[in-house]
């Protein structure tokens, strides 16, 4: 069966090609902080699972530190001319979009139909990973599509993937981090504690105060976590449960759906979300980090209002 | 109370502009030891949880394909496309594409879009060219134009992805949702869950619409 392994070993051989590339590109003052940053997330992709734990967590320190030092440059690797590009694309015209649509098009197909593939009974692809392994495949057929029809350099597709990783930096494993974040935190029950706090400061009885509560700190929650999934079970025990649906006979469907939806509110306001907030910054190399959050929290806190009052006369219709 | 340290120091952290893996590796080691943990078991339980999180950085293998194609103009296509689109402006094009996102979203394709795969190489150069053409004639976007118009483009894939994926019923907020409620013995369907998604999807796209016809007005008096 393909499954996560397999997409790892891959993830892992193309970290490893942006590691090689960065070591011997002499434009980059800081080519071995790259070449040594990008070759331990290559190392974690290929053989994270006989690392250890303590292995894993002193990897995840000596990326730190190399992040934090300062020791990451950027390179520039050899790649066209604005002029070329405008050349080229008049050139090549719209046939362009092609390789480019063959990766959704490839997850689109494959999220729906690997799972119904089967080599003697058994299925081919893990059906839990189907879209993550989809993704990999389409990345895959689009490579093999663009190095046949544009025949660029060998070397070309990591060049180019190397000069869009750096753009992105350190900031291209921030998101996997906050993740571990919250692991740790689990397990040291921040939940509990914030949980506490909030269910402390409700008026007895008072059921808007107590909606408010519970959506303003699924949002807030969410903007410390930088992730709704941590928020909810806490606001769900410490409010949710206890005084919404037990307490005050909520509607259980709108309370848990419309809370979670106040949790997404924070997600679009905080830095913490780092996937969704900061490295697209990063990606479409804009000059201000928070650029995209300040973007969204003129959407996010109407929003925000809207979801608090559909649970607060739904939930108790 | 005391293992609320790591939250203070992430509040922190941000604020004084340290280094965010930094901050967020602190934030760790901070929380563990106060819990009670030793050292060595919280930099053990911090690789552990790394190491199952790989998944979220596997997104990077697109990056040599969408680089490969910007070798080969493709960003210059995005924009003559929209360029030679008469009508397209700004607010236009991304509210077309914040409703593709949220249909596609409601049906579980949360995957076909993104910062990497779609907003980077499409649809950000697609706005910028849409800005371009509505405002005044013989203007050119300056920066601060482009920036915004950019990180507008962000945030549209992802109020789109946000406030349409929970119409769907086996996504993981909603199974989160469900099992959460379970534990103290609510039992719910997804499909109960899924349609109280639709009304906040509906109040999405309408602020986020209106937002952006804003946007264009902003920038056709430019």
């Amino acid at each position: 069966m393909i499954g996560l392994p397999a997409l790892y070993t891959f993830a892992g051989l193309v970290f490893a090609a942006f590691a090689l590339g960065s070591l011997r590109d002499r434009s980059n003052a800081r080519r071995l902080g790259n070449a040594a940053f990008w070759g331990l997330l290559s190392l974690s992709f290929l053989a994270g699972d006989r690392l250890g734990d303590l292995g894993n967590g002193v990897l995840v320190l000596c990326l730190v530190g190399l992040a934090g030092a300062g020791a990451l440059g950027s390179g520039t690797p050899k790649t066209t001319s604005p002029e070329e590009r405008t050349a080229l694309s008049a050139r090549l015209g719209n046939r362009l979009f092609l390789p480019a649509l063959i990766i959704p098009v490839t997850a689109l197909v494959g999220t729906l139909a690997f799972k119904a593939i089967s080599v003697g009974g058994a299925p081919l692809f893990d059906p839990r990973q189907v879209t993550l392994l989809s993704l990999g495949i389409g990345v895959v057929l689009a490579l093999a599509v663009s190095m046949l029809w544009l025949r660029p350099p060998p070397l070309a597709p990591i060049e180019e993937g190397r000069r869009l990783i750096d753009s992105v930096g350190w900031a291209a494993v921030l998101p996997q981090m906050l993740a571990s974040l919250g692991a740790v935190f689990a397990l040291a029950g921040v939940g509990d504690v914030v949980g506490e706090i909030a269910g402390a400061i409700i008026p007895e009885g008072n059921r808007f105060a107590a909606v408010a509560v519970f959506a303003l700190g699924m949002a807030g929650f969410t903007m410390v976590m930088g992730n709704a999934f941590a928020a909810f079970p806490v606001m769900a025990a410490a409010i949710g449960v206890p005084v919404l649906i037990v307490g005050m006979g909520g509607d259980a469907a709108v309370i848990g759906a419309v809370g979670m939806l106040a949790g997404f509110c924070g997600t679009l306001m905080t830095p913490m979300a780092a996937n969704f907030n900061i490295v697209p910054a990063a990606l479409l190399e804009l000059k201000n980090r928070n650029g995209v959050i300040r973007a969204q929290i003129a959407t996010a806190l109407p929003l925000l209002a809207v979801n608090l009052v559909i649970i607060y006369i739904f939930a108790f219709r | 109370m005391l293992v609320l340290s790591g939250i203070v120091i992430i509040v922190l952290g941000f604020m004084v502009r340290l280094n965010p893996l930094l901050v967020v590796t602190i934030a760790a080691l901070a929380t563990g030891i106060a819990a009670g943990l030793d050292p060595v078991a919280v930099v053990s339980a911090f690789g552990k949880a790394f190491n199952d999180n790989r998944y979220v950085s596997v997104v990077w293998i697109v990056l040599p394909v969408i680089g490969l194609l910007e070798r080969y103009g493709l960003q210059q296509r995005a924009r003559t496309l929209i360029a030679d689109l008469r009508g397209a402006t700004v607010g236009r094009l991304l509210i077309v594409y914040l409703i593709a996102r949220q249909i596609a979203a409601a049906l579980g394709l949360t995957s076909i879009a993104g910062h990497a795969q779609t907003v980077r190489p499409l649809v950000a150069p697609m706005a910028e060219a849409a800005a371009e053409a509505q405002m005044q004639t013989g203007r050119t976007a300056d920066e601060e134009t482009r920036e915004e118009v950019k990180a507008m483009a962000a945030a549209t894939d992802n109020v789109g992805l946000f406030f349409g994926e929970d119409i769907f019923i086996a996504i993981a907020s909603i199974l989160l949702i469900k099992s959460t409620f379970e534990t103290y013995g609510i039992t719910l369907a997804p499909i109960e869950l899924s349609v109280w998604a639709i009304p906040t999807a509906i109040a999405a796209l309408l602020i986020h619409g209106a937002r952006l016809m804003l946007l264009d007005r902003r920038l056709g008096a430019r």
